[in-house]
Order: structure tokens, then sequence, then C-alpha cells
């Protein structure tokens, strides 16, 4: 059994196990600065740049994400392949669109055709944690909207009394304070990321649910020194003790954030851990 | 060859009636939307009877969760750890095999391995889970006068629970069901994109929208008409939910009444 457990194969699913911890890793950063910026953007006094950002929140949000996912991948690709074409090879006379295909030039091509590998996956992996971003990214955006508006408005008008700038004012006030509110809808978000990962395999990523596929597929003893029936069933069932498992530490330990930074804060949360303090 | 044509051919393909073989070549844009919009058929079926069974265990479940008795109030929690703690796309993998190993245990399991039934009971069991979180926590905020008004009326178990109890959670906890119900008319999507097959190419709308993109490399087309349907779809939820909410509220003055507000619809 340990011997089975460690084949090249298995070797890949603890990888890809890597693989979607980094994913995670490598998105919530990003998304919550998506979130920020499209926050702060749909908060700001010029119109346009308001319009886009609203706009950029209430569409992703209206549409299922697996459709984003779908969607996105091939769009961005697609989107980027053809800026470069256009900068690459400006004398290229037929259409990029012909019919049912989609030809760009040689050069072009991303990853280029010659690359190794390793730069495809990466490519691949980088288009993921991209489409993740900008998906994760809009509810990000909603929620910190929300708190930033749940920031008690007195807070910012002292800021305004001291004679802060509205620059000082959001760094200084707004942005410090305005992490206690967020942090519920954050924190859901994270759930909702952590169980989002699995769609990595619709974006044509080899993550834990490829594997789980291929390894507990049945293997006979022709190309498989360890021949076993349909194992499918036991490989989802590890894979979802995992998320379970994952979920609950997540739990824990945001339980334990939200007790940190609600401490002093005007809010109701705030006030029940001064009452039993004192207590 | 005429639009009406393709709607008669197209429109009822997701549930095999019409023309067999899907549109190869030449896609015009009536035959994306007939055939993304029969995909929705599956959509609605999914989400309609999940949402109608799950309705009921989800109650249960929430007053399991609620209530005092140890050997109750365990299993609804596992249960709804299990399903809200874990992706609804590893469920269905999940799911399609178990079913595919005890079909060769028993005949009876084999319409469990088919969509239509093993893809719809692990959608009945998620919506239970998360509307049973949901009627959990309205359940926990029922005000203490009106528990305290119904004991005083000299009500008590099930009438006390059928006129007092059960409509005030209801009523507390619609607007979240509303976003709930959305929710999971969205995650009905992902049926076919995990281990369920579609057979003879039955497929629900997003099957449908992905096969175009496929086939075109071009994406900018099924995807809107597919967001299309779906904020349509949304829409009339939403309607619909709203004159429910109308009517559990309606002893409430104006001003006191809950409105339904939109909030993050996200995957599960």
């Amino acid at each position: 059994m340990a011997c089975y457990l460690t084949t090249g194969k298995h070797m890949s699913i603890y990888y890809s196990v890597f693989t979607v911890l980094i994913l995670l890793a490598v998105t919530a950063p990003i998304a919550l600065l998506f979130g920020f910026v499209g926050a702060s953007a749909a908060r700001s006094r010029i119109a346009p740049l308001r319009w886009f950002a609203q706009g950029y929140i209430a569409i992703v949000r209206g549409v299922p994400e697996i459709a984003f996912f779908l969607f996105f991948v091939i769009a961005l690709d697609q989107g980027i392949e053809y800026l470069r074409h256009k900068a690459l090879c400006p004398d290229w006379s037929e259409p990029i669109r012909q019919g049912n295909d989609f030809v760009v030039c040689q050069a072009a091509k991303v990853p280029l055709g010659s690359a190794p590998q390793w730069l495809h996956e990466t490519y691949g992996f980088a288009l993921a944690v991209l489409t993740f971003a900008i998906v994760y990214g809009a509810f990000a955006a909603n929620v910190l909207f929300g708190a930033m508006r749940a920031v008690p408005r007195a807070q910012l008008e002292t800021a305004e009394a001291y004679g802060m700038t509205q620059r000082q004012t959001f760094w200084r006030v707004l942005v410090p304070q305005m992490w206690v509110y967020a942090l519920p809808g954050l924190s859901n978000l994270w759930m909702v990321l952590i169980k989002a990962t699995p769609l990595l395999f619709l974006l044509g990523v080899e993550d834990i649910v490829y594997w789980a596929r291929e390894l507990g597929g049945t293997k006979t003893p022709r190309f498989t020194d360890y021949p076993h029936g349909d194992w499918r069933m036991w490989y989802f069932l590890a894979l979802l003790v995992f998320y379970l498992l994952f979920t609950r530490v997540s739990e824990i330990v945001l339980g334990r954030i939200m007790a940190r930074l609600t401490k002093g804060q005007a809010t109701a949360g705030g006030e029940a851990q001064r009452k039993a303090a004192t207590a | 060859m005429s639009c009406w044509q393709t709607i008669q051919d197209y429109g009822l393909r997701a549930i095999g009636i019409g023309e067999r073989l899907l549109p190869r070549d030449d896609f015009t844009l009536c035959q994306q939307f007939t055939l993304i919009g029969s995909g929705m058929i599956w959509n609605i079926y999914f989400g309609l009877f999940a949402l109608m069974l799950g309705f009921f265990l989800a109650t249960a479940l929430a007053l399991g969760k609620a209530s005092s008795r140890t050997i109750l109030r365990k299993p609804a929690e596992w249960f709804i750890f299990l399903f809200r703690g874990s992706p609804l796309f590893i469920q269905f993998f999940f799911a399609y095999f178990l079913f595919l190993n005890l079909k060769s245990v028993s005949p009876i399991f084999d319409p469990f391995t088919a969509a239509w039934l093993g893809a719809l009971i692990v959608l009945f069991f998620n919506t239970a889970a998360y509307s049973g979180e949901i009627f959990y926590g309205a359940l926990q905020s029922i005000p203490k006068g009106d528990t305290e008004a119904a004991d005083a009326y000299g009500l008590s178990g099930w009438a006390r629970f059928r006129r007092v109890v059960w409509p005030t959670m209801l009523r507390l906890a619609w607007p979240a069901y509303t976003n709930e119900a959305i929710f999971l008319f969205q995650a009905t999507a992902l049926v076919f994109f995990s281990g369920f097959p579609a057979w003879q190419q039955r497929g629900d709308a997003l099957y449908y929208a992905s096969y175009f993109a496929d086939k075109t490399f071009n994406p900018f087309v099924p995807y809107p008409i597919l967001a299309f349907y779906f904020i349509l779809l949304t829409l009339v939820i939403i309607s619909l939910f709203g004159l429910v909410n109308a009517r559990l509220n309606r002893h409430l003055p104006q001003n006191m009444r809950r409105k339904i507000r939109l909030r993050l619809n996200l995957v599960r």
C-alpha cells in the first residue's frame, strides 16, 4: 500500500495539491487588490471611472462564475495573442478570424510554439490565476465597498475637521477602520474561493480533480504493477475530506483574526469583548 | 433555414424532442439562442425540484440544529457542515462514482447514475444544507416577544410552531432564502461539467454554450447569450420570491417590511 501511494503518478496528485494551495496563496492577494481598486474606483468622483467600476461589479456578480471561467480563459488568451499580433506582425494581410478559426502569426503565439513545456503550464496557471482574480476581485470589491460605507461618517468628518485632505482621510482614517467591517464578508469569500478551486479542472490545469479521475480509474495488470478496480469513489472521498478539513481550519483561524480585529472597535463585537474583559 | 424552423427543430432538443443531430457548421445566432435556451429547461428542472424538496428538509434540519437534544442536533450539524464545507463540484463527482459503484451491487441504483436523478439528489441535499443554515439563523432571531405571546395564548407544540414560529422564521429568512434560490439555479450549470454524462447530447444551457464555444473558437457569442438567459431567470426568481415576501410581510406596517436585497452569489 505504501509503495502504491508513492508511485510517480501519485506524486503528481500530491504536487497538484500544492498547486491548489499556491493558487489560493497567489489569487487571494491579487483578488483583494482588484477588489480594493474596484471599490475605490466605485467611490470615485470621476463619473466614467465610477461607472466602469460599478459595471464591473454588477456584471460579474450577475452571471454564474463558471460561465466566466470558461469565457475568460479563451477571451484572455485570444486578446493577448491579438494584441501581440498587431504589434509584431504589422504586414500580415489575412483576416484573423477565418470562419471558425482564430489565426495569428507564429511570432504572436503565446507562449511561443518552441517554448518548453513548463512555460506552457505556467502560462495556463497564470491565466487561471488572472481569471480567478477578476471574478473574485468583483466580489471583494463589493464587500470592501460596503465596508467603506460602514465606517461611521463621524470619523471621516472628524478627519476633515482636522484639516486632512481627501487622500489623507482615505488612507489614514477610512482604510484602517474598514477591515473590521469587511472581514466577515472577506472570510466568507475566502471559504468560497477554497471551494472554487476544483473549477481549475475546467480551465485545463491538471489539478487534483484531474488526477483523482486519472488515478482512480480501473488499472489492468498489463500496464501497472498495482492493478485495481474502479477506485475513483475513494479518491473523491479523500478530496472531500481534504476540503472539509481545509474549511474547518480556515474557520478557526479567521475566527481568531476577527477576535483580534474587533478589539477596541466601536461595534457590537468590540463592546461584547470589552464587557467580557471587565466582568 | 428560417429561424422559426430552427426553433421547431431545436427548441426541445435538450429533452430529446426534435432534430437529432446538433448543428455542425454555419452556426447562426438563432441556432445558438434556441439551443442554449432549450438547455435552460434542465437548469430550471434541477433548480425547481431541488428547491421544492430542499425546502422541507431544510426546515427539518433547522429545527434539528436548534434542538436541545443531542441526538437530533448532532446529525443536523454534521449534515450541514458536510455539504456547506466542501465544494459542490467534488460532491457531484463523489456522488456519481458512488452511484456507479452501487450500481454493480444492485440494479435499483441504475437511474441514480443518470443526471436527472443523481444530480438532483446532490443538489437537493446541498440546497437543504445551505437553506437549513439560513432557517436556523432565522429561528435563532425570532423575537422573544413572539414566542412569549404564543405561550400566553396557550399555544403549544404543533400549533405554536405552525402559527407563530414557522411563519416568523420564514419571514425573517426570506430575503436570504431568495439569494440561496438564485444561487442554486446558477449552481445547476455545474451538473454536466462534473461526472454526470449528458446522454445523447441532452445537456443544460452551459453544455450547449460550451459546445458552440468549442466549435467556433469564439466565446463572445454563446456565453453572453447564456448570461442573458441566466439574468432573465434571476429576474423571474426575484419577482416570484418578491410576491411571497410581500405575503409573508402583509401584517406589518409599510416601513417595517423587510426588503429583499440582493447579496453575493458565489460558487459553493
